[in-house]
């Protein structure tokens, strides 16, 4: 191994030498952020959004969904990325209301990437392709909206029939869904 | 004992130090190639070797305390926290009065007043509020920290304080780091030569994942207290909004109280049992019991690394000790190996020479980048950080609403962009597995310096 200290023994005290080059450097959640971003990968039916182009921690993931029950809608989520990131996922909300067995009315989004399974190698691609898979095959056996879960379960036409009075803009059950179709 | 000033000639003539002197002035067996015998060892550490220790917690304690005895003459410690109750059973240096008062500067104030042969400089502040220009000062620093968030930011510190000269790294800018952590029966201690050996980053996966459960067995089947714990957490805090909507304190007992009030009704709902108040605080808080024993054998192992390090008397340990007292004792030290694609420590800054800032283009960098035989990139993206620590983008050319805001700066001189000598763009493409770090420099300026 190196030998640290006999060349360092002198420095120290005379040192004001810090001259190692006042350069700010980028934090390690930024360098693997932007090698995320600039690696992005996205299927035809997601574009990501960056309100502002200096902070790539920050930024909408807008899905378009091309077939399956939510066909022709459009559904925004926020992405919020950590300092801790990729050790710790990052925070992803549904910021459209949408009637889905996966994702609540909160905007919370049950994605097992998103929190008992992620793993610091996976990537925002990764996250991306998970969430438009929960457009194509919502999956009734892991409910966060219950009572979408339920009707997908009982009588996929009837929660076919909802999902696409959500989207136009209309109540199913009690909750008033916005309309997310864009002409 | 009377607290006399530190006297380091009277010291190094004390009978106490003998036992140091076999090791530090005696040839043996197992010591360094290059080691030299001689008193000069002990009067590095006892007069010169400045260390600095990162928390004033279970570990920094007994880190503290260990090093002053070993004989480090001068010791700064950091920590932002003050002192809780809860601490006392194990932070042996603080007593019931000092209760609210900083961890570092009662952990100083105590040391300075019991070893006299050590002087520690307390600062009760967060990392983050020191620059390159304070953790330079020192020869070694040893962590013992509870964040992962921390202890990412000083390895990424010491990764920007290293010197390159022709590509290679200059050893004198190496800080050495020494980092413990325990959680509960389970420890671990390694040591961390920026640059050469394994850093925090390269080994990322290694630390243990929190625990989350997933997010629908908390909102329909739970089955665990700690399921009901959870939900009021996540879903019912934000949807009732109690105490007018604040984001939730887990240092609050009313914020707990109120979790605990309504986990408990959930429980019943769902026929659980095993909500206590605690629980409910360790789940918010993510607390896991901290065990003075474990913080010892760990901060001990850190402090030995420390004397060799400082010494040159032996190797160090190569280089990442793993420690369970949960059932028998067991301990295992491995060398984990330094990621050849670790995005913080394996990209050396590499020289961009650039004729004149004021008639090069962003466009023409980039142009550069993908045609030189030496990068041949496809699609880089740049970044950069602003004097003032604020991250920039200069182009990134793969996504539609960034490449719309930054295309204006393709045509702009580097000068025009505000870009100096010497400034570091980060540079990732598809076709590296790193990032790469391009550090500017302007020929013109060079001139003028000769």
């Amino acid at each position: 191994m190196i030998r640290l200290f006999s060349l360092k023994q002198q420095m120290k005290e005379g040192e004001q030498k810090g001259s190692g080059g006042q350069q700010k450097k980028a934090s390690a959640a930024q360098l693997r952020i932007q090698k995320d971003i600039s690696e992005l990968n996205l299927p035809k039916t997601c574009v990501t959004e960056f309100p502002d182009a200096d902070d790539l921690l920050n930024f909408k993931l807008i899905i378009s969904p091309d077939e399956g029950f939510y066909k022709d809608g459009r559904f925004v989520f926020n992405f919020r990325v950590g300092s801790n990131y990729p050790h710790e996922p990052p925070k992803v909300k549904c910021a459209t209301l949408v009637y889905h067995p996966n994702i609540d009315l909160e905007g919370n989004v049950c994605l097992n990437i998103l929190r008992e399974d992620w793993n610091p190698v996976l990537t925002i691609n990764s996250i991306v392709y998970g969430l438009q898979f929960l457009f194509l095959e919502p999956n009734p056996e892991d409910p966060l909206n219950k009572e979408a879960a339920d009707v997908l379960q009982s009588n996929r036409r009837q929660f076919e029939y909802n999902v696409k009075k959500a989207m136009r803009g209309g109540y199913v059950g009690e909750t008033y869904f916005e309309c997310c179709m864009p002409k | 004992m009377s607290v006399a000033s530190p006297n380091p000639a009277l010291a190094l003539q004390s009978k106490r130090w003998n036992g140091l002197r076999h090791l530090l002035e005696r040839e043996g067996p197992f010591c360094k190639g290059d080691f030299s015998p001689s008193p000069d060892n002990l009067e590095f550490l006892q007069t010169k070797c400045k260390v600095l220790v990162i928390g004033a917690g279970g570990l920094g304690c007994e880190l503290l305390k260990d090093l002053a005895l070993v004989g480090f003459g001068d010791l700064h410690v950091i920590d932002m926290d003050t002192i809780e109750l809860s601490n006392l059973n194990r932070q042996f240096l603080f007593r019931r009065s000092d209760i609210g008062a900083s961890k570092a500067e009662c952990a100083a104030r105590f040391i300075n007043g019991r070893v006299p042969t050590c002087r520690v400089t307390p600062h009760f502040k967060r990392i983050q509020d020191f620059d390159e220009t304070f953790y330079s000062q020192f020869h070694l620093i040893v962590c013992g920290l509870d964040s992962i968030v921390a202890r990412r930011w000083i390895n990424g510190m010491l990764l920007s304080m290293l010197r390159y000269e022709d590509g290679s790294i200059d050893v004198s800018s190496i800080v050495p780091m020494i980092d413990g952590g325990t959680e509960g029966f389970k420890g671990n201690a390694r040591v961390i030569l920026p640059g050469f050996t394994a850093c925090i980053e390269c080994t990322l996966d290694l630390f243990p994942p929190q625990v989350n459960y997933p997010l629908c067995t908390i909102a329909n089947t739970p089955r665990l207290p700690e399921h009901c714990i959870e939900y009021v957490k996540l879903i019912q805090w934000d949807k009732e909004s109690p105490f007018n909507s604040v984001p939730l304190d887990g240092d609050d007992p009313q914020h707990i109280g109120w979790i605990y009030e309504r986990s408990l009704e959930r429980a019943s709902e769902f026929n659980i049992t095993g909500i206590t108040y605690r629980l409910v605080q360790g789940v918010i808080k993510h607390i896991i019991p901290a065990v003075a024993s474990t913080n010892a054998v760990i901060a001990a192992a850190c402090a030995l690394e420390v004397f060799k390090l400082a010494t040159s008397c032996y190797d160090s340990m190569a280089n990442y000790l793993n420690f369970n007292d949960l059932d028998g004792i067991y301990t295992y030290t491995y060398e984990a190996e330094k990621s050849e694609t670790c995005l913080a420590c394996s990209n050396t800054p590499q020289l961009l020479p650039i004729e004149d800032p004021n008639t090069t283009t962003l466009e023409d960098v980039i142009k550069l980048l993908c045609e030189s035989a030496k990068y041949q990139l496809k699609s880089p993206a740049l970044t950069t950080v602003t004097k003032e620590g604020k991250q920039k983008t200069l182009y990134l050319g793969t996504v539609k609403s960034i490449e719309q805001a930054t295309r204006k700066n393709l045509t702009q001189s580097l000068g025009e962009l505000g870009l100096e000598d010497g400034q570091q763009l980060t540079v990732t493409d598809i076709t590296s597995p790193t990032a790469i770090t391009l550090q500017l420099k302007y020929q013109a300026n060079e001139v003028e310096m000769i």
